[in-house]
């Protein structure tokens, strides 16, 4: 009798169960992002005041980028919701049909550059490619322009560039070249080439994570560097003798999209048209160096006017800047990456 | 054969005996083959298929055509000629830098009383089972330009100007070395273990010298176990990863981070699979050669004990 009744209550539990998942499961999200400090950050800004606004569970998940949401979509697998992605990967990944379309009746774009606003994606942050160089080697006389990162005779000493981010390498060889900022892009690709080809025998390091350029820096293995101003920010925070500046910086931007065969897409819509409001994207630089990809963050007051001047979206600091071109990188990227490697790789 | 010989006995009754025990042979093949089978099954779903499935779609180009792009690609793009090259040249010298410190270790191991062996065996170990990207940051912090190696050369006035040790060619050999060195010590010293020290003192009281018993008889006896290391490093620096991407400051790139690259840019995944289907192909070559060189070596020492 009381084994029958266990049964029973068990069978009963099980129906329960399965009545309670798929209604769960509407309300649970899964975003995925680049994890580290950079996504702690959006947990912060982002992710906590809309699961709170929304009344949904947000479930986080780190990505390696495009080639994940590919797997997800062709294996038709898809396990999150939105994803974090490089803008020029969503770029490619929109030429494949990789993303569902989001609807602007309920995200509100003003305030997006509308380079980042695409039917099928939409910018989320900033990050700027900048120049770092070590003030014990050079006191406050570093190099600051690339072209004096590519003068090795005024300004001997170790250099690192990246390696793996052809396109920031490529933008930065321009400006190098003497190309005003504005007239870098669309990016003379061969031309850009042949300026990494003038400064490839003094580069010591080709770096390939910010991890790597963040140590090769820290310990003194090079004297300057190209380097994504989140790590250059936590090298300074850190102590260690450094400076840089936005002067001549490549702005490149971080884009969200909603994975193609996503099951939750009506509240993964909502969830990311909050993310991108000025209220939310105001959050963000206050946990990291990334700015916002809204503009209209920097009227809401949320942000302290001593800290607006260190973010590098910030319309003062944009003016300095080149803003890499997403479609253009679309289009050029595995030729130029081909090409970059032919030269670098030997 | 079999049948032959039961048809000598003559008679009727041996040839319905050969019948019957060829039944029975082959009934119990197929038993043993049915016990295979879970196993070959296994081999068939985890190995076979994926590996048709990979050389399948390296066959597909960015459009999903049926084209050799993905190969054709090896030939008209010079980098990836000279990855291949680096691929070598690195297993190359570590493979020689593994068989140089290993070779010895192996002796000394193989030599010293058991308890003292299984003691310093540990310190061979112990590394082995410490992440290799920890052993990888490790070195970093070692050779880098302010490491200290460098730091210790300079203060000791052994050198003025820091040695280029870290983020080139050097530091990715001494970094691979380090990792594989166990896999050449284990089955050297296993196979050291095994050599019969009759025969060396039989060469001693024939009047060889210790010098002429370690060339004429140890070492060949030693051969069989260094082979199968020299193949296992071979094989597993060809597809190694981490230290080359870590120590090599992007100047020395090999096969398999030429494989995460081409995996990210191109849009189909065929053009990273034809990467990984020229890398088998070539192991497979490899391993077939060391087979037909290092096979006939090693029968032959032992046919001649």
């Amino acid at each position: 009798m009381t084994r029958i009744s266990c049964i029973h209550s068990l069978a009963l539990a099980g129906l329960l169960a399965s009545a309670a998942v798929p209604a769960m499961a509407a309300d649970t999200i899964t975003v995925a992002s680049w994890g580290g400090t950079y996504q702690e950050a959006q947990t912060k800004a982002f992710f906590k005041p809309t699961a709170d606004a929304l009344g949904i569970t947000i479930k986080e998940d780190t990505t390696n980028g495009l080639d994940d949401v590919r797997l997800q979509v062709t294996g038709n697998a898809v396990k999150w919701d939105i994803t974090e992605l490089g803008a020029d990967e969503c770029a490619r990944g929109s030429k494949e049909g990789l993303f569902e379309k989001l609807d602007y009746s309920v995200i509100d774009k003003s305030g997006i550059n509308p380079k980042l606003v695409h039917d099928d994606w939409v910018g989320i942050s900033y990050t700027s490619v900048v120049l770092i160089y070590r003030t014990d080697v050079f006191g406050d006389k570093g190099p600051k322009t690339w072209a004096d990162f590519w003068n090795v005779e005024k300004f001997p000493g170790r250099r690192a560039l990246s390696g793996s981010q052809a396109t920031e390498t490529l933008s930065v060889a321009a400006l190098a070249e003497g190309i005003p900022i504005d007239k870098v892009y669309p990016v003379d690709i061969d031309g850009a080439l042949k300026s990494v080809d003038k400064v490839k025998g003094h580069i010591d390091a080709w770096w390939t994570s910010g991890a790597q350029a963040m140590q090769l820096v820290k310990d003194g293995e090079v004297d300057m560097a190209s380097i994504w101003n989140g790590r250059a920010g936590t090298l300074k925070k850190e102590g260690a003798p450094v400076a840089f500046s936005f002067d001549q910086g490549v702005l490149t931007a971080d884009c969200m999209v909603i994975p193609k065969g996503s099951k939750n897409k009506d509240i993964a819509m909502k969830a990311l048209a909050k993310f991108v409001s000025p209220e939310l994207q105001a959050n963000l630089p206050l946990y990291v160096d990334n700015g916002p990809a809204n503009e209209k963050a920097f009227e809401t007051g949320k942000i302290p006017p001593e800290r607006i001047k260190d973010i590098n979206s910030a319309p003062e600091n944009v003016k300095k800047q080149v803003l890499q071109d997403p479609a253009f990188w679309r289009d050029t990227l595995v030729e130029a990456t081909e090409k970059f490697n032919n030269l670098v790789q030997q | 054969m079999q049948s032959a010989r039961f048809e000598d006995l003559g008679g009727p009754h041996g040839t319905l005996n050969a019948d019957a025990l060829r039944a029975d042979a082959r009934r119990e093949s197929f038993g043993l083959l049915a016990l295979l089978s879970p196993g070959l099954l296994l081999v068939f779903t985890v190995i076979i298929v994926p590996i048709g499935w990979l050389f399948w779609l390296s066959l597909y180009d960015e459009t999903g055509a049926l084209s050799a792009a993905n190969y054709a690609r090896f030939f008209e793009q010079a980098s990836y000629i000279r990855t291949f090259i680096t691929t070598f040249k690195v297993a190359f010298f570590v493979t020689g830098a593994c068989v140089l410190l290993g070779y010895p270790l192996a002796y000394m191991l193989s030599q010293l009383p058991r308890r003292a062996a299984s003691i310093c065996l540990i310190f061979v170990i112990l590394p082995f089972w410490t992440s290799v990207l920890v052993r990888t940051y490790a070195w970093l912090v070692i050779l880098q330009r302010k490491g200290l190696a460098n730091s210790w050369l300079i203060d000791l006035g052994v050198i003025s100007q820091p040695l280029p040790l870290a983020n080139n060619f050097a530091g990715v050999i001494i970094g691979m070395t380090h990792i594989m060195l166990p896999f050449l010590v284990l089955p050297l010293y296993a196979s050291m273990k095994t050599i019969d020290t009759d025969c060396l003192r039989a060469g001693m009281n024939l009047g060889a010298s210790p010098a002429a018993t370690f060339r004429q008889i140890f070492f060949p006896l030693s051969l069989p176990g260094l082979a199968s290391g020299v193949v296992i490093v071979f094989v597993l620096c060809l597809g190694f990863f981490v230290t080359p991407a870590l120590m090599g400051g992007g100047k020395v790139i090999m096969w398999a981070m030429r494989m995460e690259q081409t995996t990210s840019l191109y849009s189909n995944w065929g053009a990273g699979a034809a990467l990984g289907v020229v890398l088998l192909a070539v192991t497979l070559a490899l391993l077939g050669l060391f087979q037909w060189l290092l096979g006939a070596r090693a029968t032959g020492v032992w046919s001649s004990r």
